[in-house]
């Protein structure tokens, strides 16, 4: 944004995603994302009785991995950029993060499947692979966390 | 003859000289006594807080905690269901707390301003968690923990609050561990810390360059978890506009619920429920321009101030050495660098005026400066620790240099950060690694590029250490009010330590407030649901109506952020790194004028009941004002220096700060007397049972 010709156009518009409606100008209602996380975007545990914080090492090329998916902030970008209007990428990000954990890994396939229908049921599109959201992506949130989302995801259909 | 008339007549003129000499002196003297016994008046009838009235638990430091927790009252799973509790704000405070107590089988109202509870402020912090777990095998305890972060108030907080503090850190990272918060791990898998400034040990947890925001996604997932299962009712884009009181049958007033804003439709909304927790976060933004976020505000804090609850230490503001100056007019918010860059960057202005004047003009870079031209203004001025400085020093210093002229940039408010030594004695790739991610990120914004010119960096207000005062148990003077978080005063006393805000916000919100909340919730079992049409509600709701509409009516030239930024600079420039009793007299004459100004010539635009962002900044900035105000009047009373608040009447030879223990060593704590009545001073005094106070020294 910093660097443009004198005279240029500049676009500016809402977010465009059938789940995000627009309240006012550029204000968009980005709930539906709170909502994707209510159906299970945690881990189950309660504040306090928890083990110590060394108590389950973790090889640090996974934490790193772990860091990179959970450095996703929910913008909205990668739905608004697809053309499906599909929050694959964040839903991805939130399940990769939690399945690479070992907290997190007990209840990844569930919560793959609990995240997606929630994601169905709020007018989401399908995701084609098209690549857009990760090339929109602030944070550099990678495709890779979707073929993850994906083996979780039939995994827990496998146990259906 | 004459000659013994002359005599007798100079003799007389002498007398009557001394006389008066002799009578005036009596009379100063009579005054004198006067003052002091006003004085010792004053003294004696300045309200105390009592231990006692503070709650805090007898007994050694470090059984305190586990006695109160063993002997406070509980309420049992049946009776939580049946009892009601509002939390507002998401912040790391807020969301602990929200999802603590529904967990517990409460049912919680959670209120923020955001569109979403994870985009509180707490999201931007940088740097880290301070925990006493010794992983490092460095020597920490939880004693070492207690006693830096006491040291690094100046002793000016609670023994008892900080000690607790120090104790719950430890579970606060095993929590978010369990959470699936991602960490910084070492190669053998287990977690990796960093240090921090005012400590000898390694004990920052951190998570890349985010951790606010990871701690903030763990407390946020617990809270999903919570709304989700239908134990909190989650609302967004809400924000709270005042307190309900409703008294009990004694005649006993208690917090019962609040009058909310929906920020999308600009109706006002009535809640209730049986207490009140308040996690609003600080008021830094009282200055305009600080590293907080846009939205925070000291508007939560006032309503409590108004409805009773008393306003402890207003002045002690955290002032950051190093973030990036401002630009232009139309900004309205700072961008902090992280500390660490002073340990490889060396900070200078010029030497020469005129030098600085073609800098402002920007004819000449700062790499155009020939080495011999340079002003190391820290490293002539305090050799022993040159650039790494406390906070408070190192902003003063820049302070000064830019007031005689010497800034840098084209507002003459900025100083350079300069790594042109580093990059030659470790090589460009090494610094790289060390700071790259902030040398990008200071590029983005100052289109800039520090490898090849100083970077520019000028103090900003960051922190608010006061707040509202609370018990032992986080309970305001107000009934069933409570506050936790940076909103309230509770344990970083005059100055907080790096990495111990996020600490404390999750202290407060899983591991103190939902078992200390209890004690008093206990008692409130058989109180029955009540209505908001009781006539309390309506009330407040009117006044409420009241407020915006005289607001709107106004209808005068000036924009919110016209008059919030003339505030800033007032207090900027009278209430900020160094005071004076004289400036801050000043302070206080031009915030009163500036009150003025607001409610007869402000311009708020469009409608009240619709979306509406101006009347929501034009409520914040009418807050704002009034802690101006409240900054101003503590910092004069209290005449000493300590932590973030510097009075330049009082530092040693050398310019360090110099604490009045005898007179200042409390809590000072305002009380609300009415709209344009000066508030009343009450002290809880600090007799430190477990610490000796010593001067901090960073000379040697
Ligand atoms: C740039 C920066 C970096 C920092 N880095 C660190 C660090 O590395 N380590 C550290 O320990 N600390 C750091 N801090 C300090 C720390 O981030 C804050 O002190 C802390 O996050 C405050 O948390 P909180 O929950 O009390 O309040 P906040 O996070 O400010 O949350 C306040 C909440 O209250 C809500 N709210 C306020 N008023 C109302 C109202 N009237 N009605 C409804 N809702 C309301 C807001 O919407 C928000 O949800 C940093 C601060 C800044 C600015």
């Amino acid at each position: 944004m910093r660097k443009f010709k004198d005279g240029e156009t500049i676009t500016v518009e809402p977010w465009r995603s059938r789940a995000f409606p627009v309240i006012k100008d550029l204000m968009v209602d980005r709930g539906a994302y709170d909502k994707i996380m209510q159906a299970g975007g945690f881990v189950s545990v309660n504040t306090g009785g928890v083990p110590d914080a060394n108590a389950i090492p973790i090889p640090k090329p996974v934490a790193d991995e772990a860091m990179d998916a959970a450095s996703c902030i929910g913008c909205g970008a990668c739905a608004a950029a697809c053309k499906n209007g599909s929050a694959m990428l964040f839903v991805s990000a939130k399940v990769s993060q939690l399945a690479l954990l070992p907290q997190g890994k007990i209840e990844a396939a569930a919560r793959a499947k609990a995240m997606v229908a929630k994601m169905d049921e709020l007018g989401f599109g399908n995701c084609t692979n098209t690549g857009a959201c990760a090339a929109e992506c602030p944070k550099s949130v990678s495709l890779a966390n979707i073929a993850r989302l994906n083996r979780e995801f039939l995994s827990a259909k496998f146990k259906d | 003859m004459a000659k013994k008339e002359e005599i007798m007549e100079a003799a007389k003129e002498t007398a009557k000289k001394v006389a008066t000499k002799v009578a005036q002196k009596a009379v100063d003297v009579a005054e004198a006594a006067l003052d002091a016994a006003a004085e010792v008046v004053k003294e004696a009838t300045t309200p105390i807080i009592t231990p006692e009235m503070a709650k805090i638990p007898a007994g050694p430091l470090e059984l305190k905690w586990t006695n109160y927790k063993n002997h406070q009252k509980l309420v049992n799973p049946a009776n939580k269901r049946r009892l009601d509790v509002i939390v507002v704000g998401t912040g790391l405070a807020g969301a602990s707390a929200a999802a603590s107590l529904a967990e517990m089988g409460f049912n919680v109202l959670n209120f923020c301003i955001q569109d979403s509870p994870r985009r509180a402020h707490s999201i931007a912090a940088q740097g880290g968690i301070n925990a006493a777990k010794n992983y490092q095998n460095d020597g920490d305890s939880v004693y070492r923990l207690y006693y830096d972060t006491i040291k690094g108030g100046d002793y000016r907080a609670r023994e008892a609050n900080v000690y607790r503090l120090a104790e719950v850190s430890n579970n606060i990272i095993d929590q978010c561990v369990a959470q699936g918060v991602p960490f910084a791990r070492e190669y053998g898998g287990l977690l990796d810390n960093r240090s921090f400034g005012g400590a000898q040990v390694s004990r920052t947890f951190y998570a890349k360059g985010q951790t606010g925001q990871q701690l903030l996604l763990g407390a946020y997932s617990a809270l999903s978890r919570q709304i989700g299962k239908g134990k909190v009712k989650m609302y967004t884009r809400y924000e709270m506009l005042d307190i309900v009181l409703v008294a009990d049958e004694n005649g006993e007033k208690r917090a019962r619920g609040i009058i909310a804003r929906n920020l999308v439709t600009g109706r006002i909304e009535r809640f209730f429920a049986h207490a009140v927790v308040v996690g609003s976060g600080g008021y830094g933004n009282t200055f305009f321009l600080s590293t907080n976020a846009m939205a925070s505000n000291g508007s939560a804090a006032m309503q409590m101030y108004r409805h009773g609850a008393l306003f402890a230490n207003p002045c002690y503001a955290q002032i950051h050495p190093t973030c990036i100056p401002k630009h232009g007019d139309f900004q309205s918010k700072l961008t902090l660098m992280s500390e660490s860059l002073r340990n490889d960057g060396r900070i200078w202005v010029p030497k020469k005026l005129e030098d600085a004047k073609r800098l402002q003009a920007g004819e000449i870079k700062g790499r155009d400066i020939p080495e011999e031209d340079r002003d190391y203004y820290l490293e002539r001025r305090y050799p022993a620790f040159g650039n790494l400085v406390p906070r408070d020093v190192a902003s003063r210093a820049a302070k000064e240099r830019c007031d005689k002229g010497y800034g840098v940039n084209n507002t003459g408010l900025a100083v350079f950060l300069d790594f042109s030594d580093a990059i030659q004695r470790l090589g460009k790739d090494v610094v790289a690694q060390k700071y790259g991610n902030l040398f990008q990120m200071y590029e983005k914004i100052v289109d800039e590029n520090p490898y090849e010119n100083p970077m520019m960096i000028f103090p900003a207000i960051h922190y608010t250490m006061g707040g509202i005062w609370v018990d032992y148990e986080l309970q305001t003077t107000v009934k069933g009010l409570f506050c936790i978080g940076e909103a309230n005063f509770s344990d970083h006393g005059a100055n907080r330590l790096g990495a111990s805000a996020l600490m404390q916000g999750l202290a407060d919100g899983y591991f103190v407030l939902p078992y200390t909340i209890q004690n008093y919730l206990s008692d409130q079992i058989g109180v029955p649901r009540m209505s908001t049409d009781l006539p309390e509600f309506a009330e407040a709701e009117k006044a409420v109506q009241d407020k915006i509409d005289k607001l709107m009516a106004i209808q005068g030239k000036r924009s919110v952020d016209s008059i919030h930024k003339e505030l800033g600079l007032i207090m900027w420039d009278f209430v900020g790194m160094g005071r004076t009793a004289e400036g801050l007299k000043e302070g206080i004459k031009k915030i009163d004028a500036i009150k003025k100004e607001f409610w007869t010539n402000v311009y708020i635009p469009g409608e009240a009941n619709s979306l509406n962002n101006e009347l929501e900044k034009a409520l914040r900035l009418a807050d704002f004002i009034e802690i101006g105000r409240l900054m101003a009047v503590d910092a004069l009373h209290r005449e000493e220096s300590c932590g973030g608040h510097f009075r330049e009447e009082y530092q040693t030879p050398e310019g360090e700060a110099l604490r009045q223990d005898d007179k200042f060593a409390y809590v000072g704590c305002w009380k609300y007397m009415g709209e344009d009545a000066e508030p009343q001073l009450i002290k809880e005094p600090l007799d430190y049972e477990f610490t000796e106070r010593k001067t901090r020294n960073y000379k040697n």
